[in-house]
């Protein structure tokens, strides 16, 4: 007799459980040989809503760890997802990559999450500043996290697109819900599994599948998020979004990058979803008896 | 006299299968505005906590004259709800602005002290200007079966009240059964209560949909046996438009439209209000609210 395969259920990611879509409805993912390899949840408005509600209690927690702390956790993604290599390379295979391509973009994911968890407790100290002020201050900024972001991902690829654009998020104290590629959604969803087995608090990442031309909208309006990411290419829609944005002074961010590039990680992309703060603390006069802080 | 006769077993299955079926109503557009502008209406905001101040009362205060300015429309809330020693401060803040002042007494939360001090707390609320007194029960002597004790001392209260509207506090999360729920709103509206409340919001769990459809049950019963409105009353745990909603329904379609008015049916709250104000800004604006344009306290 032969056995029937057990096909997964795609399901969304949302506070750290995985509902179905609210909006019950789904789209067809097939391989090269147009055979029907998942449904994925068509997310919808209020899944997104549902999402930011989520994300939103998790962000102040997630911000106040300590930098070390989210390092760790950062590194544990990595540690979990080199011991289900084999399952993400099969996976992009089922998508349509070669074998040689999956091996290499699952190892680049990992290797980008080991570089990303580095800079966790790093770039504070290089992005801070002492500043020279005429006044009897003692004058700095630092970086703090802008708060809940959301990313649309490059559509292109299937996890390393996703993961490149949301360690820089999470790094810097942020907290995120992210689209899933379109056409290659799988692997963002069974790298949820990832998370959900790695140490990263619930509700800091969300993942929701669907259209970017059902979701942009929603993405960039929702006055209870901070700022927004978008990695693909359609022009029209980064004007939307760019525009919506400006509703509660959102930053807006078009990340239209190749991500197989080394240089396509930096910790500039951690200092976008930064704001500086500046503190002006008095002090006595310097420069008549000396400093005096 | 205390009449306990005649007291329903409560199904519990029942009752859930009965709330299952009450969630599943979907309320939209102009019936949910209605709805979110009654719930407002119906909410009694409340501080009380060991870090309570006068500035604290004061801006709690301003927040129940002015939900939302920039929304025209908006009702104001029914009551605040403080500790006696913080009614004085409410009352000046409120002047005449129509909204009661509530003043938790009688040892709250947990009613652990002698009958003379609990008279004492009701009298200061009522001498500092109380409208609504907020009395909890002594949960311990009617899980001992003393059921007599627990009906005279709401009687004695609410002679202390005078014209002040007296609510019970059954703290239903120590009572363990829907039958002792039952049973206590029974001896609550005897001794005279004119409101029933589920919980302080000390405790979890506080108000559940449960636990206040068999209170609004009781009510109709009592109701129909004498022909006396008693309130209702759920507290803490209540956070979300939705459950207001939710609740609006299940009072609804247990005690009918007469209840549907803040002067029978409130919501003991400090965050519904907020998540009120977020729905109804979202219906103005057409884009989904955040909570930093809206003052916490």
């Amino acid at each position: 007799m032969t056995r029937i395969a057990v096909l997964k259920t795609y399901k969304l990611f949302i506070g750290g459980a995985f509902p179905r879509t609210e909006s019950g409805r789904y789209y067809k993912i097939q391989n090269k040989a147009n055979e029907t390899i998942a449904n994925v949840g068509l997310s919808s408005r209020k899944d997104f809503r549902n999402a930011v509600v989520a994300v939103r209690k998790a962000q102040d927690a997630w911000q106040g760890r300590a930098a070390f702390n989210k390092s760790q956790i950062i590194y544990r993604i990595a540690e979990i997802l080199e011991g289900r290599k084999v399952q993400f390379v099969e996976e992009l295979i089922s998508q349509g990559s070669t074998k040689a391509s999956a091996e290499k973009e699952v190892q680049m994911s990992i290797d980008r999450c080991v570089y990303y968890s580095g800079w966790c407790d790093k770039y504070q100290a290089i992005y801070s500043s002492v500043n020279p002020v005429a006044t009897s201050h003692f004058n700095f900024s630092v970086p703090e996290p802008m708060g809940v972001v959301s990313i649309i991902a490059s559509d292109e690829t299937s996890l390393l697109g996703f993961i490149s654009a949301l360690l820089p998020c999470i790094v810097g104290g942020n907290t995120c819900i992210v689209l899933a590629s379109s056409s290659k959604p799988l692997s963002a969803i069974t790298f949820a599994e990832v998370l959900a087995t790695s140490d990263v608090p619930a509700g800091i990442i969300n993942i929701l599948t669907g259209k970017e031309k059902e979701l942009h909208t929603h993405f960039s309006n929702h006055m209870d998020v901070n700022a927004v990411v978008y990695c693909r290419t359609d022009k029209a829609i980064w004007k939307t979004i760019a525009q919506n944005a400006s509703l509660n002074i959102k930053r807006s961010f078009w990340w239209n990058k190749d991500w197989a590039k080394s240089e396509s990680e930096n910790p500039y992309l951690i200092m976008d979803l930064q704001e500086i703060k500046t503190t002006w603390h008095p002090i006595e006069n310097i420069g008549v008896s000396g400093a005096k802080y | 006299m205390l009449d306990l006769s005649n007291i329903p077993v409560i199904d519990q299955v029942g009752v859930e299968e009965r709330i299952a079926r009450l969630n599943s109503r979907s309320i939209k557009k102009e019936s949910k505005l209605q709805g979110l502008h009654l719930a407002l209406s119906m909410i009694d905001l409340t501080t009380l906590e060991g870090k309570d101040t006068a500035g604290k009362v004061r801006q709690m205060c301003y927040k129940a004259m002015h939900p939302a300015d920039d929304i025209p429309g908006l009702p104001t809330v029914a009551a605040v709800c403080v500790y006696p020693n913080h009614v004085k401060t409410a009352k000046t803040a409120l002047g005449n602005s129509g909204i009661n002042v509530a003043s938790v007494a009688t040892a709250f939360p947990s009613g652990n002290s002698s009958l003379k001090v609990k008279l004492a707390d009701t009298k200061l609320a009522i001498d500092n200007g109380a409208d609504e007194i907020d009395m909890v029960i002594s949960r311990g002597e009617f899980l001992s079966g003393n059921s007599k004790f627990v009906y005279d001392e709401i009687a004695t209260i609410k002679e202390a009240c005078g014209n002040a509207r007296l609510k019970v506090i059954f703290e239903t999360g120590e009572l363990s059964t829907l039958d002792n729920i039952r049973l206590v709103s029974e001896i609550a509206m005897q001794a005279g209560a004119d409101f029933i409340k589920t919980s302080t919001g000390k405790i979890q769990p506080a108000a559940t949909m449960p636990v206040t459809l068999v209170m609004l049950h009781a009510i109709k019963d009592y109701h129909e046996k004498t022909g006396k409105m008693v309130g209702m009353k759920p507290a803490g745990g209540i956070s979300t438009s939705k459950q207001a909603l939710q609740y609006l329904v299940m009072l609804y379609e247990t005690l009918g439209g007469a209840w549907m008015t803040n002067e029978w049916f409130r919501f003991g709250a400090s965050s519904l209000a907020n998540d009120i104000l977020l729905q109804l800004h979202k219906e103005q604006s057409g884009v989904y609210y955040s909570g930093d344009y809206i003052s916490k306290d």
